[in-house]
């Protein structure tokens, strides 16, 4: 284990190197590597941590702008929200986890997102997410649900951060592979945000948080002479969560942060302690030396490969100023926190590992992270592409008007999520000005006028039919959706789940999408400041939908000025903003009414998004709106009713322009298709005008379309009525629909 | 020596967690369950030399802190190493 | 007056309730850690939610015996007004300064959302202002509210009126459709024997300014604030210290 040996090809394998990656490591090191080295290798050239096959595709997001304080490379990113404040945020997934163990596997991700905002020096205060699962038909779907969310719920609620609102959407081909991302968002001094870097020859490096198991040592699973043979066993292949121990880490690191004895500090999550030290030499530029002897244990005889290897939660490397170690030790005693001096930073830029004095692992810092391999995968169109894209209408609609909003109001995708977000804890820390479901997520900042608006949003199916124009739509969705709370946009942050980049299709279908990001996100001026990419999300074959999330956090100067999605009153005018085109391709509704995903997904006009969103944000600050919602699944009939529910019975009367559509389908192509740009605000008669004024100055679109009350959804097309149900009880089916899936017995 | 400690609610106390056990357990097939009650099972290795200490030991230690009174009662099992 | 806002490691809802009664209220308040002995002068005691210790074992298992429960029941023993607050609460039960226990949820999932509760009695410190059976509008966020206790310590509460709050609809109407968790009688809260220990489920704290939703918790921190002007449920500056301290009129239990 501690000398370097001559490794037999199965063993190389086992690491998940191939045989070039493994000539190039006997190159960096100038010899063969020690086993402990070559399972240092194996992690940290891992897809999950070298992002090897996407690297190339990165490099093209736009990652700058004036407010960027840090973008990506660092444990999250970091924007300027005025006030010598940073909004510091960033989304990761733990999908594969989630499907062997739901509860845990989510309640990790939960876990390892908040660490990485703390670590930055930035006081978590928010939570959203972004979940896929199968259809909720399928009883192994709605076990996987509910532990998934109960997991989120268990982590999130105990450590006190607000989950404040998110998405879920269900589609066969997550049924094995269910996506859970994560969101989280901070507050920190825009001047005293703390990196992840080691410097200063001589400085101890410390190890502080829980005990280190054998938790998630993956494939690496050995039947070496090396070895015990009892080893496999004792792995326990699930790591468990304390959120309890990571809420005492969180204050305990806040407060050391208070002081400045920290030089870096980061926590140890994908590849545990190997990843944390050699980024942290990597990015200081020096050498880390440290002794697993001296790396607190919670079971026995656990080896160097071991203890390196180990996914433990809640645990933190931190780099302290040599001289100032008896101050941080006593602020972690306080909180019952043992920190342990592991190490020392060194000047020689190799990541050393000992075990009791002796050197098991001896490797240049860069090796592991600057140059590790990158590959420019080949791609090549899907051959199912063409298949999909064409969409041939059948002669006439299986269902239209009342029926198809009744069938979308109850499906999964669209119906109330409040049987899931009940169950988190979203008014923690008294910041939560928007409750969830009302659009995107608002808290405000503390000692400020400010509140900061989030929201996250993917498609798999529209990126399935089209992955560049899939990609642009979940921008321009996420950016719209904290424009209809009346704030800008300033930063954005993507997670990335595709299937196997080792097969053409899969890399083609990734490389589309980093370029639709890329276009949209210059396009809204948003920069992008880090993410995840989670790769290999397919069973048997079979990938999910290529599915692009983002997160887009938006500035809101005067909180008292937030918008929600809720109609407010009787006799208030309703605007639609933007223009509806008979675009039904990947919609919800040929999903639901006739079991088909087919066609392009809606077109998009980022010059017109971008003017639209300007015109939301300006509205907004005017006081000019007193509500606004963004048309998404569904289409403008199912928006319009979203708007009227949880108002008490509030309803609205209004008239829609007819859609160029072939006749058959034309009530159905103005109700229910997914155009992009569209907004549907109300306000106040006396500001009609106004508003009018400020869309036709911007170049949008705008049409009094008709008017709140009534207590029913009163939807005519060019004075045709094609909708008329009470308010009451289309929200009672929207409300119900998913606890009635709950209800039945998991059989 | 090891003391295991079985923590249960007191019979009068409703446990929807057992509850929700047993209708599980029906629509699996298990109509032969009647009932279930959750509860909860410690394992304390305890430095004493005699199972009579050990059994006091745990006592002392269900009372204070492993059960609630008001709604738990216990028992406890001793094994010689 | 002066808040003491008691922090156990796992602790949430301090920030929100030390902001309430500082920021909101405009009165002194005063971070106290577990560890420490001395509640520094304070006029009141606010145990706040969160999850001390995790919730591990059982919800205020563990809190009970950190060392500032000595003051805490020290003061609450010579009348001092003590407000816990969901784990609060939990954690008062735990340590004998009420009576009875909390069950999980009947629905078995945690559950935040806001509830109404009517106020049943108006001569504790903390309902002062209140109307009786005025109706409050209230968030919970809680897995573990089911309040339960004997039959026999049921009847006492009753007599005694220590049931302080109980779950309604926005009519005030008790019922069990608006019970969120299961609670024997839809209790919300209790008060003790001397009336000066409340402990309650639903989080006043997050009710004090209309933009998070309602504002209906404030009359709960307003009515300490007038019993303390008006010279109700005061302690000696001698008990509110560590120090001159007695054993007699220790926590009921």
């Amino acid at each position: 284990m501690s000398a370097p040996q001559k490794h037999d090809r199965a063993t190389i394998e086992r690491h998940g190197l191939n045989d070039e990656e493994y000539q190039r490591i006997v190159k960096s090191l100038g010899r063969e590597p020690s086993l402990t080295e070559l399972g240092i290798f194996s992690v940290m050239w891992s897809e999950h941590c070298s992002y090897k096959s996407s690297r190339v595709h990165l490099r093209n997001l736009p990652t700058t702008g004036p407010r960027v304080l840090q973008g990506p490379g660092e444990n999250a990113g970091a924007v300027d929200i005025g006030d010598g404040l940073a909004a510091v945020f960033k989304i990761e997934s733990h999908n594969h986890p989630s499907f062997i163990e739901p509860y845990q596997g989510a309640a990790t991700g939960v876990g390892g997102i908040i660490r990485d905002i703390f670590t930055m020096g930035a006081r978590p205060i928010a939570l959203m997410n972004s979940l896929r699962f199968g259809e909720l038909d399928d009883p192994r779907v709605r076990r996987n649900m509910e532990g998934v969310v109960a997991g989120i719920a268990g982590y999130g609620n105990s450590i006190g951060i607000p989950t404040v609102g998110g998405e879920i959407a269900f589609e066969e081909c997550y049924t094995g592979n269910p996506l859970v991302n994560v969101f989280c968002l901070g507050i920190a001094k825009a001047d005293e945000i703390i990196k992840g870097v080691a410097k200063g020859t001589g400085n101890p490096v410390y190890y502080v948080g829980s005990k280190t198991g054998r938790d998630g040592i993956h494939g690496a699973t050995m039947a070496s002479a090396e070895f015990d043979e009892n080893s496999a066993e004792k792995r326990p292949a699930v790591q468990v969560g304390d959120p309890f121990m990571e809420k005492l880490l969180l204050e305990a690191c806040l407060e050391v942060m208070k002081t400045d004895a920290l030089i870096g500090i980061q926590d140890m999550g994908a590849a545990g302690l190997t990843c944390s030290t050699c980024e942290m030499g990597s990015r200081g530029g020096a050498g880390i030396d440290i002794d697993v002897a001296h790396v607190p244990q919670r079971e026995t005889g656990m080896t160097a490969y071991e203890i390196m290897l180990s996914e433990s939660q809640e645990r933190m490397l931190l780099v302290v100023k040599r001289g100032r170690e008896r101050e941080v030790e006593e602020i972690f005693e306080k909180w019952d926190l043992h920190a342990a001096h592991i190490g020392e930073v060194t000047d020689d830029g190799l990541m050393r590992v000992r075990d009791r004095g002796t050197v098991v692992a001896e490797i240049p810092t860069g090796a592991l992270t600057d140059d590790a391999p990158v590959y420019t995968r080949p791609m090549s169109t899907p051959p199912y592409l063409s298949d999909v894209q064409a969409l041939s209408l059948p002669e006439k609609p299986a269902s239209a008007d009342v029926d198809a909003l009744r069938a979308l109001l109850a499906s999964p995708a669209i119906a109330s999520k409040h049987w899931v977000y009940r169950q988190y804890d979203h008014m923690v820390r008294t910041n939560t000005l928007v409750l969830p479901g009302m659009g995107a997520g608002v808290v405000r900042v503390k000692g400020t006028n400010r509140a900061l608006a989030l929201s996250v949003d993917g498609n798999g199916r529209y990126s399935y039919l089209d992955p560049y124009r899939g990609a642009i739509l979940a921008v321009v969705e996420a950016a719209r959706n904290v424009a209809c709370a009346g704030a800008e946009p300033i930063g954005a942050t993507n997670c990335l789940n595709f299937g196997n980049p080792e097969r053409p299709e899969i890399m083609w279908q990734f490389g589309k999408a980093v370029e639709g990001i890329t276009a949209a996100c210059q396009a809204l001026d948003i920069p992008i400041t880090g993410g995840n990419v989670s790769l290999y999300n397919e069973t048997d074959g079979k990938a999910i939908y290529p599915t692009p999330v983002l997160g887009v956090v938006g500035l809101i100067e005067d909180a008292s000025k937030v918008l929600g999605r809720c109609f407010k009153s009787s006799g208030d005018a309703i605007v639609l903003l933007g223009e509806t085109r008979h675009e039904l391709g990947g919609s919800e509704y040929l999903k639901v009414t006739q079991r088909l995903t087919a066609g392009m997904p809606p077109d998009v006009d980022l010059k017109a998004e971008r003017a639209l969103q300007q015109l939301l944000v300006a509205s907004a600050r005017e006081e000019l709106l007193l509500s606004a919602h963004d048309c998404a699944e569904g289409g403008l009939a199912v928006t319009l009713s979203e708007c009227a529910f949880g108002t008490g019975g509030v309803g609205l009367r209004v008239d829609v322009p007819a859609v160029d559509a072939p006749a058959a389908w034309a009530s159905v192509a103005a109700l229910f298709s997914e155009t992009a740009s569209r907004v549907v605000v109300s306000v106040p008669r006396e500001k009609l005008g106004a508003l009018l004024d400020r869309a036709r100055a911007l170049g949008v679109p705008a049409r009094e379309i008709g008017a709140t009350g009534t207590g029913r959804i009163s939807v005519s097309i060019n004075g045709q009525g094609v909708i008329d149900i009470g308010v009451h009880e289309a929200e009672a089916i929207w409300d119900g629909a998913l606890e009635e899936y709950f209800k039945q017995r998991a059989a | 020596m090891r003391a295991r400690v079985f923590v249960t609610l007191k019979p009068s106390v409703f446990d929807p967690q057992g509850k929700t056990i047993v209708d599980a357990l029906h629509s699996l097939g298990y109509g032969g369950v009647e009932d279930v009650r959750q509860g909860k099972y410690f394992e304390l290795e305890l430095a004493a030399d005699s199972s009579d200490k050990a059994r006091s030991m745990a006592s002392e230690v269900a009372d204070k802190l492993l059960a609630n009174p008001v709604i738990e009662s216990y028992r406890i099992e001793v094994e010689g190493k | 007056m002066r808040f003491a806002v008691i922090v156990f490691p796992g602790s949430n809802c301090d920030h929100d309730a030390h902001h309430a009664a500082k920021e909101v209220l405009g009165q002194e308040a005063e971070f106290v850690w577990h560890k420490e002995t001395d509640l520094r002068g304070a006029d009141a005691v606010i145990l706040p939610g969160g999850f001390s210790h995790g919730d591990y074992l059982r919800t205020g298992a563990i809190a009970r015996f950190s060392p500032v429960m000595d003051a805490v029941k020290k003061f609450a023993a010579a009348g001092g007004p003590v407000l816990g607050i969901c784990n609060g609460f939990q954690i008062l039960l735990e340590a004998g300064l009420l009576p009875g226990a909390m069950l999980r949820n009947r629905g078995l999932k945690f559950r935040c959302e806001h509830v109404h509760v009517r106020v049943e009695q108006t001569d504790t410190p903390f309902t002062l202002a209140c109307r009786q059976h005025q109706v409050l509008r209230m968030p919970i966020a809680h897995g573990e509210g089911n309040y339960f206790t004997t039959p026999d310590e049921l009847r006492k509460l009753e007599q005694n009126r220590q049931i302080v709050f109980r779950y309604a609809d926005a009519q005030g109407e008790v019922s069990d459709e608006a019970n969120p968790n299961g609670s024997i009688q839809s209790i919300a809260g209790i008060c003790s024997e001397q009336r000066n220990v409340v402990g309650l489920m639903p989080h006043p704290e997050r009710a004090c300014e209309l933009s998070l939703g309602s504002a209906d918790g404030l009359v709960m921190f307003e009515s300490v604030v007038k019993a303390h002007a008006a010279g109700l449920f005061a302690v000696a500056a001698s008990v509110a210290k560590a120090g001159a301290l007695t054993a007699a009129g220790s926590a009921s239990s």
